[in-house]
């Protein structure tokens, strides 16, 4: 088994296994039986190619996987969600906790209004249904990190409910087969995040810092309509990307304020679906998809090996890229869900229904809201598009980028050049620049202003294609100096005295003699340009 | 003290749930399994010491199950006791915090302002494991 290798395609919803023979490069000639069979039952949307199947497989086994997401997404607010303590990545532990968030007896929660709001933005952009009336729930379950013994919640009913988010996924080695899939938002609900526990494995113990309990999160949560790790990455960076342009949260998974939990199952289409595990520790975008995908294979491989899947919570392990169960979860858990006494229900109005001589801080008003939405991730994308006459796939990368579309603007503002060229030489130059040593755009070397020069040079023929590559290189690794100091150091310009550059060819073709009739016309030729 | 406080969130609960599976089967008479207990026990860490606190649960269910004569088809469910009120939307300023020293103080044990706990959950033992309360 060592020299095969086992390969999985996503082919829209269906996952087949496919074999292909890791020492034989030419392992592509077992495909034939089973490629023709696909393009018999196959859509119309390009699909990932498939490579081969294994003979010794019995029939073949298809198996589709079911993805489902629960993001929790940190709101972006100065305090929190029902105190008013403040919200803060890193501050020295437990300085950042009210009374409320200790869970000390005698005090009740306040609703912080910019959550509400938050929530309400991401609703709308999400295109869901926002519920006039939602209610406040207790989740109750046992931890340290939650000193309350319970969560305060949306469960009934939450605050949106019926939205989709379209995302892009690549359906082919070419950057410009990307197909658009919707995923459909079950619903959007506030909720509180618990504190953090450091684990002290050595001396038996574990830290707890209360810092984050209590901090409004937004759990949004994602219809399984995905079939694997790609179409979960993209879904989540579309949603990155939306909350990041609303401002509803700066959704930075490394800082933890965008957690990703994953439901997962797998079946053989036509059939029920199968058991669900779920995996939670997901704190990278990379990491995401690889679980995902570790997952769906590990249940594919338990169940066509006559085991069972069980209803349990997994962990991912980064370094191992497995999965395993995670420790303290025993069975199902009850979590005894009831209403939370202390808070009626949330009321919100739109501009039909807003009540008369309401004192505007108390009441919101959807209508308000959804004239104010900044402009989408989507919609950008459009605009860039139109303005700059570029391919869908590259607004798709400028945006992608931190800072990168930024960065572009930034060049088109203080260039001639045209936008064709700027596009190109951002997002293949600069970023392929950036790509190698590893950098963000906010670590570039080359500033805007720099390469909008650059390419000012370039555009008034001052400098040639490949003299413009080497000052690029050039301002890469110098500080400091502008293209032209660059140009002119370097002796890069092009020769712009027609007479110079005659004397030039005659000095040229009388050194060669031997050079034919043709060789002199080109030199001539050459000359004239 | 304590078992009129587990009786009134018990009810709340109990009459949450009326509406899913319910643990009491009606049919029966009100019995409450040891099975249940040990559930509730686990869950809510509520000690029923005693055969006595098991029957005064039983007699607890019995009365907030009376509410089933009433025939509410058509009622909207109560959401709760303060569902007619205003929910107050407080402005999004920094007012709290900053109070770590006094809050540590409650705290058995603090390592370097951490609090400090147990590694894990530390389960209920299990029904047999326990002492077995005293039958009255």
């Amino acid at each position: 088994m060592a020299a095969l290798m086992l390969r999985w395609s996503c082919l829209g919803k269906r996952w087949v296994l496919a074999c292909i023979d890791g020492g034989s490069r030419h392992g592509r000639g077992a495909a034939i039986g089973l490629t023709s069979r696909r393009k018999r039952g196959q859509s119309s949307v390009a699909q990932q190619p498939l490579i081969a199947v294994q003979k010794s497989r019995k029939g073949e086994h298809e198996w589709a996987a079911v993805v489902g997401l629960e993001i929790h997404a940190q709101i972006s607010s100065n305090s929190k969600l029902f105190s008013g303590s403040q919200v803060h990545f890193a501050a020295p532990p437990n300085s950042l906790v009210s009374f409320f968030d200790a869970s000390l007896p005698g005090t009740l929660p306040v609703l912080n209004r910019r959550c509400v709001e938050a929530a309400v933005m991401t609703g709308l952009a999400l295109n869901c249904r926002i519920n006039k009336k939602s209610l406040f729930d207790r989740k109750h379950y046992f931890y340290a990190d939650l000193p309350a013994g319970y969560q305060i919640t949306q469960q009934r009913l939450p605050i949106a409910v019926n939205g989709s988010l379209a995302y892009s996924v690549s359906v082919g080695k070419k950057p410009s087969q990307v197909s658009t899939r919707t995923v459909r938002i079950k619903q959007i609900q506030l909720e509180q995040d618990s504190g953090k526990s450091l684990h002290d494995e050595p001396r038996s113990q574990t830290l707890i810092d209360l810092n984050r309990a209590g901090v409004g999160l937004l759990e949004v949560v994602l219809e399984p309509d995905m079939s694997c790790g790609e179409e979960a990455a993209s879904a989540v960076r579309e949603l990155q990307l939306i909350l990041q342009a609303l401002g509803t949260s700066q959704a930075n998974m490394a800082e933890g304020q965008l957690r990703v939990d994953a439901n997962i199952s797998v079946h053989h289409p036509g059939e029920p679906l199968g058991v669900r595990t779920e995996v939670k520790n997901l704190n990278s975008a990379r990491f995401l998809a690889k679980a995902i995908d570790f997952e769906i294979k590990r249940q594919i491989h338990e169940l066509e090996n006559g085991r069972k899947i069980l209803n349990e919570t997994r962990s991912f392990d980064d370094k191992l890229g497995c999965t395993m169960p995670m420790r303290d979860k025993e069975g199902k858990q009850d979590y005894r869900f009831m209403p939370e006494p202390n808070l009626p229900p949330l009321l919100l109005y739109d501009t039909a229904s807003l009540p008369p001589g309401a004192d505007p801080q108390q009441v919101i008003n959807i209508d308000w809201i959804r004239e104010r939405l900044p402009e989408l991730p989507g919609k950008t994308r459009e605009k860039l598009i139109q303005q700059y006459g570029m391919l869908p796939e590259h607004s798709f990368t400028l945006l992608n980028e931190v800072g990168l579309l930024e960065f572009f603007q930034n060049v088109i503002k203080e260039t001639r050049a045209e936008p064709k060229k700027v596009t190109s030489w951002v997002l293949n130059i600069f970023l392929g620049f950036l790509k190698q040593q590893n950098l963000a755009v906010n670590e570039s070397p080359v500033t805007p202003s720099a390469l909008a020069e650059l390419l000012n040079l370039l555009d008034r023929k001052a400098i040639s294609s490949s003299a413009a590559r080497q000052v690029f290189e050039e301002l890469w690794q110098s500080k400091g100096k502008t293209p032209s100091q660059i140009v002119s150091e370097k002796k890069l310009e092009l020769m712009q005295d027609q007479e110079a550059l005659e004397r030039v060819c005659h000095t040229v073709m009388e050194g060669h003699p031997q050079v034919g009739v043709e060789g002199r016309r080109k030199a001539m030729h050459f000359s004239a340009c | 003290m304590w078992a009129r406080a587990v009786k009134l969130g018990l009810r709340s609960w109990v009459g949450w749930r009326r509406g899913f599976t319910s643990k009491v089967d009606p049919q029966r008479s009100g019995r409450v399994t040891a099975e249940v207990i040990e559930h509730m026990e686990r869950l809510a860490l509520v000690d029923f010491g005693s055969q006595e606190a098991v029957a005064r649960l039983e007699k607890a269910i019995a009365f907030a199950d009376r509410l089933r004569a009433v025939d509410t088809d058509g009622v909207e469910p109560m959401e709760s006791v303060l569902e007619d009120r205003c929910l107050y939307l407080r402005s999004d300023n920094v007012v709290e915090g900053n109070c770590a020293e006094e809050l540590l103080q409650n705290a058995h044990r603090v390592v370097e302002e951490y609090f400090v706990a147990p590694p894990g959950n530390i389960s209920l033992p299990k029904q047999d494991e326990q002492e077995p309360f005293s039958h009255i």
